[in-house]
Order: C-alpha cells, then structure tokens, then sequence
C-alpha cells in the first residue's frame, strides 16, 4: 500500500490524529487483564502483514510530521543525539542497517544505490537524494547515527558491549519517556536502568541484559514497554519537564478521552557487524483513549490493567495522581466478561460493551 | 569525623570505597579536604608506595599539608582549587604509563571530577579507588538548563545558573560528575517544600 | 534453533600455509555479499564427516570490511578428535559447506589509545582481522608474535612486509621470547592488551599484566578449546527423557545433538557461557575443561558446558 502521511503537530495545538488503519495496527502492549515487568522478548523476524511487526523498521501515516517534529526539538536542544567518539563506526553500521532494511522494505518510498563506498539514498517522502562516501564523515551533513535518524521514527540508543556489560554510549532521544540521553550516555546498562522500581529486586535486568548481550547478528529480537502521556507530546523529556508537567494537570471527565494517551514502545535490538555494538529503536506509538476503547477487548483490558497496576509502577510512570480519574473514565467501557489472550484486538470474535 | 555512612541508593549512586594498597608501578592521589586523612591512613599500611607517589591536595582551608608533606612523597602539590589543579592533573595522566594506580579521597564532587579526567585518559572507573572524606554536599546538574551548582548541601535547592526549584535526585552522571536536579513543582507551580539537609 | 544464524557457502580456494596450517576460503553458494563483521569474531564451520556432524569455531582472519569472502585458517591436530584432520584431508576447492553468522567474543575496545597484541602460533588468526580493522580505522596498534620455528611462522612474511614497524616476531627455536614485563612496563596510559594463544601463554600474560598493575578491563584474551576425548559415559536428559551414550571422540553437546534434543550453543570452545546446563543428579567426577564456571559452581555439582566438558561416573542426569 502507499502510505498517506499525515499532516499534524506533536505540540502546542497537537493536530497529531490516528486513522482507522493506524489504530487497527496499534501495538496495544497488555496480552492478558494484568501487567507486571517481564523479559518479554522474542525474535524479530516480521509479523502479520500490516503490522507495527511486519518490517524491520515501521513506517506509518506519522513519519513526515513525526521527522518534522524531531529536528524542532534538535534545534532546540542538539545535546539529544550524541555519539561518544568510540562509536562513529556504530554509526554507520546503524546507518546501513536502516537504508538497507528502508530501501528492501519500503521500495517505493527508499532507495539504496551503492557503488562500492560510493552510497546514493534517495528517500522520497522527506524529498531527499544524497550520495556520500560509506565511512567517509566529511561526506554527510551530519555524523551517520543523526543523519539517518533524523529520518528514521523513534529514539536509538546504541551500545557498546565490553566487560559483560552494555554502554550506552550514543544515541538520537527525542521521543523518550522522560530520560535524558544527555544525562544518560556513558552509564552501563544496571546505570540508566537505576530509576526504574522494583525491576532490579526481581532480577529483570540481570536476565534482559544477559538475552541482550547473546543477541547475535541476524538475529534480532524486540519487545514492547508503555507508559501514559497527556496530550500527544513525543518531547516528553526531562529537559522540557518544567514545561509539559503542567499539562498532566489539565485532565478532566468531559476531555480524558481526547486527552490521555496510551504511550506504547517497540523496542528493537539489533547486533551491529562492524563495530559489534547493539542498537536498540525505540519506537514510540501513541493512541488516545477514546480511540482505544472503540476496540472493546482493549477497553475492558485497559481498565483492569489501570486498576491493578502497583502504585510504585503507576508512580513511576507518572500517572498515580491522575489514575482515579482515568479509572472513572475506564470503567464505563468494561462490563466484566472475559477477554481472551494475546494484544491483538479481535474485533469479529469478542463481544461489542454490554452496558 | 569525617567519614559518613551513606544510605543504600539506586544503582546508578556511586559507592565510594576505602583505599587498599595495590601493586603499580606509580601512585596519583587527588584528594580535598579531609580526603587527606585517607592518604595519611593509607601511608601508614603502606608507607612504601610514597616513594612514587604523586599527590595533588586542595586543601579547602584545612590543615593537612604538615602530615602530608612529612609522608615524603615524590611529589606534592597543594592548591587554591580542583580548577587551579587541573592542567596539572591532565598533565600528569597525559605523560602517565599504565601500571599508574589512581587514588582519589574527600568530597563527592572531587573524587567525581577527578575521575571524568582519570577515565578520559584511559583508566576503567571501576580502577579507580576511591574514599569519601569530609563535606556530603553534592555537586549537581540541571537537567533543564544544564548548568552545574557546586556543593549543594539541602533538597529542595534553586539551580544557581536558570532560578529553577530543584529536587536532589540519586541518579549519578560519571560522565557529568554531577548528580541530576529535576524541577520540583513543575505540576504545581510555587508548591516547594521547605528546604532540608539531603540525608535529613 | 541453537547457535547463530547459518549461512551457505561454497570452498573457493585452499592453500597450505606450512607443515600444520591450512587456509580455507568461503564464499556463499548464491553468490551474494557475506556480512561484515568486526576483527575477533569467529564463525562456527559445520562438517558432515561420515554419520558424525561436527561444529568448530575458527576465527575469521579476512578482511571485516570485506563481503565478498571469508578466510580462516586450520591447523592440524593429529591428536583431536578429528575436526580439524577432515578440513586437512576431506574438504575440496568447490565443497559447499555450512557456517555460521559471524560472533565475536574477542572484540577490540575501540576505546583503546593502543592495542597490543600477543599472539602465539595459530592464536595469530583473529589479530590479521583486528589488524585490518584498525588499518582502515586508523588505529594504534603493535604485534608480538611467538612462533615455535620461522617453518612454522604462520602469515610472517605478509606481517613484516605489510607493517615492519609495528611487527615483532620470536622464535622459538632460536630461544627468543617475549619480554613481557618489559614490555607491559611503559605502555602509555589507555593501551588495552590481547592474548591469543595457548592456555600457559593466556595465564602468563594475565598473570603479569595484573602483577604490574594493568586493570582487568584493559586486557583482553581469547582460547578456544577443542573438545578433548575421553572415556565413554551415560547421561540421562531429564527434560526430553533420553537416555544418551556419549562416545570417546564426540563431546557432551554433540552427542545431545545427535539425540535430536536442541541445546543452546554459540562458541563450542568453553568460552560463552551459552550451553551452560543445570546438574539434576549425578555420581562419578566431572571433567570441566570450559572457561565460563567459575571454580566454585565447577566444584558445586550443578552445572557442566557440555561443548568441551565430560564425566566419568555411574549415574549423569542434565536438566535437557
């Protein structure tokens, strides 16, 4: 199909909209009526056709506006994509990862054209057509990690793996749930991790961090995260903080619907060949909750998830002061029949809200 | 007395540690304030490694150059400031070989700076050993304008370079030698507690 | 499906290197580009010899900016357990075999303001990749090489052609050996150091480099163990319920493999920890050969790297 991309704001007057084709493909995170951290990885070799699964690197009606929004936010603050001088190498690797992976999945949107070193890229929705030297940093507007994802959606951490550990030591954060690659680049994996309550206690980290060092090239893996934002603000970052916090205080009964959003995470992990350095996307999709709970499995699933989440969780994500108001909202789209298992929607077999 | 329990924290908190004599093939102590105690403690279980060790002291209006100096080291330099110290220090780790052990003792903010410059020249920060002495005020950055306050010592506190009130967070940058400041009443404006002494 | 991703490919040339050392060439059967990969890593080689299937680690030794081929090089081990004679005496220009994705458990850190690298016989191999690497990256680099005979000197003559000035080279037979205290003693500040060679070469070179105050992070070492024989002996797969007999030349993982059972694998040598299998029950002795265990869960009972490790006793029961 050809994508129609939208033309919308992540800000100010957030004209930011799903169509019914993006909703239908949207990654709802919860398989089952209860949330608790787990490694829940498996690999990452494609998906139902359509789906957020299906390509390497997703592509939807919000890429243009989505790109649009990223350089607004490396104007303000170029601190948000940084590399650490050992990882220019994995800045290529990413580099390549991405315009093979566009170019072989997305054939009419991107194409690769390499002759030797000699690389052209042409990608058409954002009506760029650069040849540059593969390797060669003087031969590219920006160093090859923030060239290419500033044309690429979601935010990328790339690791570097030494002494049993991975590094955080470069990456493009513009669409984060409130943490701070500028803060950030350099910890260890247990490091930046170190806010995030309860995981460590119950050896999450141990075991993710040993999945994620063994991932092998060819061989990627993916899994889902989430988290709440008011209004549909990407920016969500702890830089910007004293800025959007505000806006988590203007939910009401009559506007929650359009308002809240469900912020779900498509994290990728791909080994790097060159530099042996993992990259990690980042993506990050929003759905408000009024378009949610036209899926009635969703609608009754999100309720109990709210409801039950533990209040250090629903603290941590940032939503335990708006969480009476949400669940007021919530539980009028729940009736209490069973749902059934896995996140996708199932629209002709689960029954339509029976109140 | 200058040594402080500090509570258990988040793994990204630095955990100081207490020296321990270590084979090499030369010594750099940076150390302020009562960081000298650690040395003189050290001096004294193994007075041997003074021969060749260089020490880099800032005193900060404490009275430790006598001891020091009486340790006989190869060479001692005693400054107004970790800043007046530091060509010397990227001096001395620039012309340094590796079997150079680093040590570094007293304040947070001392041991976190000289440690960025340890590491940037090439030495593992888990290499490095470390002794907390003296002042638990913490060297801070503003996560919002990035501008760094020395030697806050009480949480909440107002970032001295954009106004804003912050809170303390454990949250540890090695890279930045600063701990993260976040803004405190960024959902209710004007709501900030009465300031208190960060381990109160 | 354990292990890294496969890839088909087709034996484009073979060249003898000396008495011991035997370089194989691969390319892939449909003719496509391999992956680049970085200096260090190692593809697992997989040989139908006769009804066993064996899987040996080598280290690829070619360009890692090089798609169009992989080399490695083999040398002869007339006491193995037969890997590395069927790549001598079996395979041909134009055999098509199966490799493995390219894992690197050797890599350089490329934070290093100087790599130096310690090689000892065919533990040069992963350094002719890093070499490369750090040739086109510009890096900062130096080689000491020990070698039992100048006959034996695996690719010296390409080395101090290529980079006289960065290659040291000691025979053995001529009584030279590395100075290493000497050598560590000096090195500027920031140099990581990289072991490649035979078990007392590693322990030495550790050994040293902690004595004179290197950090553990900065020194780097790399040993693959080949699979030794060893008596044959009974194990119970507690998961699958199998009974499985483990014969003299073929190791634990193979013999689990042979059984049809999947178990995880990557390195084959003891080094990555992946086969890493829990102990239900046992009587009789374990024979641990691998790098991972550390000496107390080796002495513990509970856990065995079946890829290089063995058992002599009664009863073996694994949690597969």
């Amino acid at each position: 199909m050809t994508i129609q991309f939208n033309d919308e704001t992540f800000r100010d007057d957030y004209t930011f909209r799903n169509s019914d084709w993006a909703l239908k493909r949207f990654p709802f995170p919860f398989h089952e009526d209860s949330y608790m951290y787990s490694v829940n990885m498996e690999q990452h070799r494609g998906g139902p056709e359509g789906s957020v699964y299906e390509k390497r690197f997703d592509v939807d009606e919000h890429y243009v506006s989505e790109m649009r929004d990223r350089a607004q936010v490396l104007s303000e603050d170029p601190l948000r994509c940084q590399s650490l001088p050992h990882m220019t190498l994995a800045g290529w690797d990413v580099l390549e990862l991405i315009m093979v992976s566009k170019s072989e999945d997305y054939p009419d949107l991107f194409e690769l054209h390499r002759d030797g070193n000699r690389w052209r890229w042409i990608n058409k929705p954002l009506g760029i057509d650069d040849t540059f030297t593969f390797l060669d940093e003087a031969t590219l507007p920006y160093g090859p990690l923030e060239y290419i994802t500033r044309q690429t959606q979601g935010d990328f951490a790339v690791l570097d793996q030494r002494d049993d550990n991975l590094w955080m030591d470069a990456g493009m954060v513009t669409t984060q749930a409130d943490w701070s690659l500028d803060f950030d680049i350099g910890m260890n994996f247990f490091e930046w991790h170190a806010p995030v309550p309860m995981a460590h206690e119950k050896g999450i980290f141990v075991r993710a961090l040993k999945f994620l060092m063994n991932i092998q090239q060819g061989a990627p893996a993916r899994r889902l995260n989430w988290t709440m934002t008011v209004n549909p603000l990407l920016d969500t970052s702890p830089e910007n903080y004293h800025k959007w916090g505000i806006q988590k205080t203007t939910l009401t009964p009559e506007n929650i619907g359009a308002k809240q959003h469900l912020r779900v995470e498509l994290q990728t992990f791909f080994r790097l060949p060159r530099s042996n350095a993992l990259v990690f996307p980042i993506r990050c999709y929003l759905c408000s909750f009024q378009d949610l709970m036209t899926v009635p499995k969703w609608g009754r699933r999100l309720h109990r998830v709210v409801r039950d989440l533990p209040a250090e969780l629903a603290t941590y994500k940032g939503f335990i002061d708006n969480r009476p108001l949400m669940l007021d909202y919530l539980s009028g789209f729940d009736d209490g029949l069973p749902t059934s298992p896995g996140i996708w929607p199932d629209l002709e077999t689960e029954p339509p809200l029976a109140k | 007395m200058s040594t402080f329990a500090f509570p258990p924290s988040i793994k990204s908190r630095p955990v100081w540690g207490s020296f321990e004599p270590q084979s090499g093939s030369a010594y750099l102590f940076v150390a302020d304030a009562e960081g000298a105690e650690a040395i003189l403690d050290l001096a004294k279980v193994a007075p041997a490694l003074m021969a060749s060790a260089h020490i880099i002291y800032i005193p900060k209006g404490t009275d430790f150059e006598t001891a020091l100096r009486a340790l006989n080291p190869a060479q001692l330099y005693v400054g107004p400031s970790y800043a007046a110290s530091l060509p010397r220090l990227r001096k001395t780790l620039e012309d340094a070989k590796m079997g150079l052990q680093v040590y570094l003792s007293g304040s947070e903010g001392l041991m976190g700076q000289a440690m960025r410059e340890a590491a940037e020249a090439g030495i593992p920060h888990a290499a490095i050993q470390t002794e907390h002495r003296g002042s638990v005020a913490r060297r801070m950055q503003c996560v919002h304008c990035k501008g760094i306050t020395e030697d806050v010592a009480v949480d909440p506190f107002v970032c001295s370079h954009c106004g804003l009130n912050l809170f303390v967070r454990d949250h540890y940058s090695r890279r930045l030698a600063a701990y993260q400041g976040v803004c405190i009443d960024a959902e209710a404006p004007g709501c900030v507690p009465e300031p208190k002494g960060i381990y109160e | 499906m354990s292990g890294a991703e496969k890839i088909a490919v087709k034996v484009t040339e073979i060249v003898p290197v000396n008495d011991l050392v035997t370089r194989f060439r691969f390319e892939r059967v449909d003719g496509g580009a391999l992956p680049t990969f970085s200096g260090g890593a190692h593809t697992v080689v997989e040989m139908q010899d006769g009804e066993i299937t064996r899987l040996n680690p080598y280290s690829l030794m070619s360009d890692p900016m090089d798609p169009s081929a992989y080399t490695i090089s083999v040398r002869r081990d007339d006491k193995g357990r037969g890997g590395s004679l069927f790549m001598h005496q079996k395979v041909q220009v134009g055999d098509e075999m199966t490799i493995s994705y390219p894992v690197n458990l050797f890599p350089l850190d490329l934070r290093a303001k100087k790599h130096l690298f310690l090689a000892g016989g065919i533990g040069i191999t992963p350094f002719l990749a890093q070499i490369k690497q750090l040739e086109r990256l510009g890096g900062h680099w130096e080689l000491h090489y020990a070698c039992r005979t100048p006959a034996l000197g695996s690719y010296v003559d390409e080395l101090t052609a290529h980079h006289p000035n960065e290659t040291h080279v000691y025979y053995d037979d001529q009584d030279q050996a590395i100075d290493l205290k000497n050598l560590l003693d000096g090195q500027p500040l920031g140099t990581h150091v990289y072991v490649c060679g035979p078990k007392g070469m590693i322990d030495w070179v550790r050994s040293t480099a902690q004595a004179e105050g290197w950090p553990r992070e900065m020194v780097h070492y790399e040993e693959f163990l080949a699979p030794q024989p060893g008596k044959p002996f009974e194990v119970k797969l507690a998961v699958s319920n199998k009974v499985i007999a483990v014969g003299e030349h073929e190791s634990l993982l193979e013999a689990i493999e042979r059984a049809g059972v999947d178990a995880p694998y990557l390195c084959r040598g003891g080094a990555c920890g992946q086969c890493e299998t829990d102990v239900i029950d046992y009587a009789g002795k374990f024979i641990h050969r691998d790098h991972w265990l550390e000496e107390e869960q080796q002495a513990s009972g509970k856990k065995i790297m079946p890829c290089v490790s063995r058992f002599e006793g009664r009863t073996l029961v694994l949690d597969r």
